[in-house]
């Protein structure tokens, strides 16, 4: 039916632009594309005016009031206010902005460390030849091929002998260096010109200097889209928090929302707003980083 | 040998060094410790008795397993067959015209993916509430039905509902690697063929697809791959896995196992039956494309 729509839409168009079908063919372009905009933009619209409703109207309107019913019994704060009030648990009172920051301290660590050792494995693989290279890629390329799922029940029993339930160390370590990131650093750094790297070394410079000071600026797309990857990957990380850590206090946002829709049965609006909280940080990496991103993931796919 | 070659051949292993530490660690024993762990029976982390192969006959003989291979195949199988075409056809959309509108569109479509599944999940359990969500809602004035449906509480809305959800998050996401594979096609072959009386659908399926074809290959198989692994979405979305277990999905019967019941020995099992599953559908696919 909506077919039948676009090709009348496009009947009608041909008609007011009889000349010329590309004026018409662009319009129903817009059209469509305006469409698909609309409904992926649609649930965040409704998701920030969820939050900012007063649970008496959250229901009532699809997105906000109309402006003639605006008045704080509508549209006010309480649900933020609900949210940032904090909750008692075992370990006494705990605030929503201490998830924010464990989230936000796990993610960038883990980030950091991975970006570090990932770079650095990247970087041999790229620019060295030695002995035993192409079994390490193959072996890199097979383990690729394991879905992470099977090495949870080991990886539970290993963090259990170590000591790590409730710490963070199970939920930095095991991730540390990510084998699919050593093949994207190795295809950007292979492109580095070996002359400039010669050069570096006749002049004296360490190996970890030329990998440091000469190569890592060179290769700083990659370096952004790995890292709002990396970040992405650890802030949504749900499984990993959930199944390691206990203590209320030392919570990550996912698991914590995942909590509240238990807790605040028939406050939507206060989870919601919890939820808008938790989108923010990455949405405002990925504006800072998106031009890297698009262009890191497109080499990726192209070539690889 | 002198000093610098021999600082040289040692580099690219001192660069190796957390790699080859962390994969020892944490890939290595791991996997040897799973096909151990699979036949042993256990309760929470320290304790493991064998049981030989009764970890994989207790999941075979399970109706739940087979439920949730059920669940994963149908929501792998239908959210690839509508995201690919989307996906393309969105890219194909995108792809000519002014480079701005391409990157303010691209940005939009793409956004969905900046949030994690179960943030999706939470948003999502109450865009699809009866009556009052913003999905029934929609769906009452676009088509006139649905207002009243119970999308996550009737046996048989819960997959379209999910596969709907997942369409929300990634048909922009592939459309991304699809944009990029068309930037990438060789516009004087299409060129060439408009200036041969080729019209628009004879240039798409004779130049552009098999010029994509690699990349499309790629996205079948890893979206597969993906679906395979599906777990977080419902398990937020739904609260758990649904009326009737309706959403339960491979890896949501391995957390179940292995975490909630604590028999960590049959969630290495059910992660090998995982891992075959998709070894075989994923060969079976790059078979079925890569024959041609």
């Amino acid at each position: 039916m909506t077919l039948l729509l676009f090709a009348g839409l496009y009947m009608i168009l041909r008609w007011v632009y009889p000349r010329d079908a590309e004026i018409a063919g662009a319009c129903l372009r817009y059209i469509l594309l305006g469409c698909a905009a609309f409904l992926v933009l649609s649930p965040f619209v409704w998701l920030v005016s969820s939050a900012f409703k007063d649970k008496d109207v959250l229901m009532q309107y699809s997105f906000l009031p109309p402006i003639s019913e605006w008045s704080t019994r509508t549209i006010n704060l309480d649900n933020f206010r609900t949210l940032l009030n904090g909750e008692d648990s075992v370990v006494g009172k705990v605030y929503f902005w201490e998830y924010v920051v464990n989230s936000l301290f796990l993610a960038s660590a883990a980030t950091s460390i991975n970006l570090f050792f990932t770079s650095m494995g990247g970087y041999a693989l790229s620019k060295y030849t030695f002995r035993g290279k192409k079994v390490i890629m193959a072996f890199m390329a097979g383990s690729m091929m394991f879905p992470g799922m099977l090495f949870l029940a080991p990886i539970y029993r290993m963090i259990f002998s170590f000591g790590w339930m409730d710490s963070y160390m199970a939920l930095l370590v095991p991730g540390a260096c990510s084998v699919f990131g050593m093949f994207l650093f190795r295809q950007s750094m292979v492109a580095v010109p070996d002359s400039l790297i010669e050069a570096a070394r006749i002049d004296g410079a360490s190996e970890f200097g030329i990998y440091y000071r000469i190569v890592m600026p060179l290769v700083r797309p990659m370096t952004g889209a790995f890292c709002l990857i990396t970040f992405l990957g650890n802030w949504n990380n749900f499984i990993g928090p959930q199944i390691y850590l206990q203590t209320q206090s030392k919570l990550t946002l996912p698991v914590v929302l995942n909590q509240y829709i238990g807790v605040y049965t028939q406050q939507y609006g206060v989870f919601l707003a919890g939820t808008l909280l938790a989108i923010i940080p990455p949405a405002i990496l990925f504006f800072a980083l998106q031009r890297e991103f698009v262009a890191g993931l497109s080499s990726g796919a192209v070539k690889g | 040998m002198n000093k610098t070659s021999r600082k040289m051949a040692a580099a690219p292993w001192c660069f190796l060094t957390p790699y080859i530490v962390l994969t020892s660690v944490f890939f290595i024993y791991p996997f040897l410790n799973a096909i151990w762990l699979a036949f042993h029976q256990t309760n929470g982390p320290r304790s493991a008795v064998f049981v030989g192969l009764s970890n994989f006959r207790f999941v075979l003989g399970d109706p739940d397993f087979y439920k949730a291979v059920k669940n994963t195949t149908i929501f792998a199988v239908v959210s690839v067959l509508i995201q690919l075409p989307l996906s393309l056809g969105l890219a194909l959309l995108l792809n000519t015209g002014k480079s701005r509108v391409r990157n303010l569109f691209r940005l939009i479509l793409f956004s969905p993916h900046l949030v994690g599944q179960i943030f999706v999940g939470i948003l999502f359990s109450v865009i699809f509430t009866p009556r009052f969500g913003l999905f029934n809602r929609g769906l009452q004035s676009l088509v006139g039905w649905g207002l009243d449906e119970r999308w996550l509480s009737s046996p048989g809305l819960v997959m379209p509902a999910l596969i709907i959800v997942s369409l929300w998050m990634y048909v922009g996401f592939n459309m991304i690697y699809f944009l990029a594979a068309l930037q990438n096609v060789d516009e004087t072959l299409v060129e060439a063929a408009r200036v041969d009386g080729a019209n628009r659908f004879q240039v798409f399926w004779h130049i552009t697809l098999p010029q994509i074809k690699p990349v499309a290959i790629f996205v079948v198989v890893m979206s597969t791959i993906g679906s395979y692994q599906l777990f977080e979405l419902p398990y937020s979305l739904l609260g758990g896995f649904g009326p009737n277990n309706a959403g339960l999905t491979i890896v949501g019967y391995l957390y179940t196992n292995a975490f909630e019941s604590g028999d960590l020995g049959t969630g290495a099992a059910i992660g090998w039956l995982l891992a075959l599953i998709i070894f075989t559908v994923s060969s079976i696919q790059i078979k079925i494309v890569g024959t041609e």
